[in-house]
């Protein structure tokens, strides 16, 4: 059984092996009921990590800030928003100005897609991508997938309908990469202007722009946000057709199997890609996403930064529920 | 109010069983070529048999054939019918009772009317105008971007499931290529193919006649075959580039053309049309300064004439089509710059583009397919065949008619006919839609009439 990381950093789904997301999600598991009993587990005390958002965040943010104080750790937050790659020079002098009051890591979201890879070059610290362009957000997809597999037990097998605006979403690729390191099967559907051109580069199964055709097949629906900051042109006539023509309805998911899930990483534009009815509803694993970040983005960090301490601290508190070793 | 003849090419158990007998039956797609009697009922095409086999008992009706040739129905796969908003110049009625005695049983309207057909509200809007007043298929292509505009797509979804089969800014070609792109990629998804009205319009310039030495000497200003060329090869980079369907209109310069054949050559999804008027006409009808030589793209030269006709013949243009433009009396009699684009074609272009058959610039089967199986097969009809079990959309030709254009003659709200005075080879004789005769002209309504 794998208990640590082999990479100093988390920059991609492709950094880990099966067994790896295997031992986070255990991790996940163990401090989801400290976290959930208002516990403190401090196995960062008295560590700093710098967090560097130069793209707008909120959920990310606050749930790696919460995971952070939660792990006993210190944070050094910079937030910015910045648009274009012209500006370069400046983040690299930001991280060097950060290194320079000693964190532990760095945990980076930007805008520009590579961004995150080319700060990586530039530092010895660990390196925790929270969203890197449009490439990737290997945390988001940690938390999601752990979020099915507490449902399901098993990804192996299952089909994950990713549906909206695959072209622009780094967390469309980030998942389409782990489900598929997980055994499942992942069918895009969305605009054809929101389709990449070749799914298979990605990993999907396959792409299709007729929702009503792939729903019955899928075992959970992962709505992705219209993200018109992406977008330097338009990309769909208006978000009352891309409602009516992508948007999961509950007429819509009527379609789907009865016990399929619904997921969205957030911020929901309700009505828009996902009926409020269904967001708010039995079917909907949209908190629970939410409130599976910290357990897991701890589960990171602390696989990061104190693996010793992290399996001593699974040793010591051994799963009461919802094993998912295999 | 009595049904219209659309509402009951929509209910075919409604029409009466018919046979049309004696016809020579050419139908490319079935490699059909010889005399035939034609078992029409129930909307459909029954039976083809030798002639005399069909008894009179399993039809009432009969369209003696004899002497003619009996072909799937044309469609017309260019035409604006300017309803809403323009009923001066057309309406749906007028429109398509031209076409229905042009030979056409079906044909597609553009969606440069006013409000613009860009969304659903408007695309039904027409559709139920066709329902109460065609006489013809009317089938709908709605518009690329809002108002025409080139800026942000039109409601693509939503006028597809109000039954638009294809999308095009004809006339305001979308000059901004990323959004070219994009439509083509969102159209994909619908399942509904762009057509093209290929011309640069910053490179146009104003431009009103083919830029040459003879726009030189006339002192108009020319818009050069380059505008052309240069969009058609965008068009073919943007299909290459998204791989969705992309048809050009009216094709009309050598080289644009030569483009077209390339792109067929690598294999990529695009089709073009020739109109009947580019085939027929070179730029030195301008020197009369009539202004119903005037369109766009312009009248071209001999050169460019000649290419048309030998892409025509060799498949590389796939579809004929008319571009049918018409237009009031105030939009075309006034000074040659300011006049509109475009001309009359519905009752013209079955007999000019059947003159080049005659001379043998054009195969007979490639001059059907041009009007029939090629344009269904873009739109995704099951018309354009004469299969057993098709929908029974024929058209009765008569090639051996020759007869003179007179305005008495146009059934269009127009007359801005290029045309007035010529003497035609061929016309159609009788045309059917859905199994309804939307056309007969005068000498078979006797032979049609019920037998007792």
């Amino acid at each position: 059984m794998v208990h640590r990381l082999r990479n100093p950093s988390l920059l991609s789904i492709a950094d880990l092996t099966r067994d790896e997301v295997q031992f986070l999600f255990r991790a996940a598991q163990s401090l989801s009921e400290s976290f959930h009993r208002n516990e403190t587990v401090p196995l960062l005390a008295g560590r700093t990590l710098a967090q560097l958002f130069f793209e707008n965040s909120t959920r990310t943010r606050l749930s790696f800030e919460t995971a952070i104080r939660r792990l006993g750790a210190g944070t050094l937050t910079f937030t910015a928003s910045t648009s274009s790659l012209s500006k370069g020079e400046s983040l690299l002098d930001t991280i060097r100005n950060l290194e320079a009051f000693r964190p532990d890591a760095f945990i980076v979201r930007h805008g520009a897609s590579a961004s995150v890879l080319h700060l990586a070059t530039k530092t010895n610290r660990p390196l925790i991508n929270a969203g890197d362009g449009t490439r990737e957000h290997p945390t988001q997809a940690l938390l999601d997938a752990f979020t099915l597999q507490q449902k399901w037990g098993t990804l192996e097998g299952k089909t994950v309908l990713i549906l909206g605006d695959i072209l622009h979403s780094r967390v469309a690729r980030s998942n389409t990469r782990l489900l598929k390191l997980l055994g499942a099967r992942v069918l895009y559907c969305g605009p054809g202007s929101l389709l990449p051109s070749n799914p298979a580069v990605l990993g999907a199964d396959a792409a299709t722009s007729q929702i009503d055709s792939v729903l019955p097949e899928a075992d959970a629906v992962m709505c992705l946000r219209i993200q018109r900051e992406r977008q330097n042109s338009p990309t769909i006539p208006s978000l009352q057709e891309y409602a009516r023509f992508f948007g999961l309805t509950s007429e819509r998911a009527k379609r789907l199997k009865p016990d399929a899930w619904i997921l969205h990483p957030g911020p929901v534009n309700r009505g828009v890609e996902v009926s409020p009815e269904l967001a708010d509803g039995p079917s909907s694993l949209i908190l629970e996403q939410v409130s599976n970040g910290v357990p897991m983005r701890m589960a990171i960090l602390a696989a990061l930064l104190n693996p010793g301490g992290l399996a001593r601290h699974l040793d010591a508190s051994p799963l009461s529920s919802g094993d998912s070793s295999s | 109010m009595n049904p219209s003849l659309y509402h009951l090419i929509e209910n075919p158990s409604q029409t009466e069983a018919l046979v049309i007998r004696g016809g020579r039956v050419i139908d490319p797609t079935l490699g059909r070529d010889g005399l035939f009697d034609v078992l029409i009922a129930e909307g459909r095409i029954q039976a083809i048999e030798t002639p005399g086999h069909i008894s009179s008992d399993r039809a009432p009706r009969t369209i003696d054939a004899s002497g003619h040739w009996v072909l799937p129905g044309f469609i017309d796969l260019h035409v604006h019918l300017r309803e809403p908003g323009l009923e001066y110049k057309e309406t749906i009625e007028t429109g398509t009772r031209a076409a229905a005695a042009g030979g056409f049983s079906a044909v597609a309207c553009m969606a440069n009317t006013q409000p613009v057909n860009d969304s659903p509200i408007i695309t039904s809007y027409i559709r139920e105008k066709a329902r109460a007043h065609a006489s013809a298929r009317v089938h709908i292509i709605g518009a690329v971007t809002q108002g025409l505009k080139g800026e942000e797509l039109a409601e693509i979804g939503g006028m597809v499931a109000e039954g638009a089969l294809a999308l095009s800014d004809d006339g305001m070609p979308v000059m901004n290529s990323l959004i070219m792109r994009r439509a083509m990629e969102y159209a994909r998804g619908f399942g509904v193919p762009i057509i093209s009205h290929a011309e640069d319009s910053n490179l146009v310039n104003g431009g009103v006649v083919n830029e040459s030495s003879l726009s030189q000497e006339l002192g108009l200003p020319g818009n050069p075959a380059a505008a052309e060329e240069i969009l058609v090869a965008r068009e073919i980079a943007l299909c290459r580039l998204t791989k969705s369907p992309v048809h050009i209109a009216h094709l009309s310069t050598e080289i644009a053309i030569e483009h077209v054949r390339r792109a067929k050559e690598a294999g990529l999804p695009v089709t073009a049309e020739a109109s009947p008027h580019h085939l027929t006409l070179t730029e030195e009808a301008v020197r009369s300064l009539d202004t119903n030589f005037k369109m766009a793209p312009p009248l071209r030269s001999e050169r460019d004439v000649e290419a048309l006709r030998k892409a025509v013949s060799e498949g590389v243009v796939d579809i004929l089509a008319t571009d049918h433009a018409p237009h009031g009396q105030s939009d075309k009699e006034c000074e040659f710059a300011a006049a509109a684009n475009g001309i009359l074609g519905l009752q013209t272009a079955a007999p000019l583009t059947h003159e080049l058959v005659m001379q043998g610039l054009i195969p007979l089967q490639r001059w059907i397919e041009g009007w029939t199986a090629k344009p269904a097969r873009l739109l995704g009809l099951e018309t354009g065949t004469l299969r057993v079990g098709a929908p029974a959309d024929i058209t009765v030709f008569d090639p051996g008619a020759r007869w003179q254009l007179q305005k008495g003659d146009l059934l269009s709200k127009s007359l801005n006919s290029p045309f007035l005075g010529w003497t035609l080879q061929g016309r159609a004789v009788a045309t059917l839609a859905g199994g309804v005769v939307t056309y007969l002209h005068e000498p078979l309504k006797k032979s049609h009439s019920k037998k007792r």
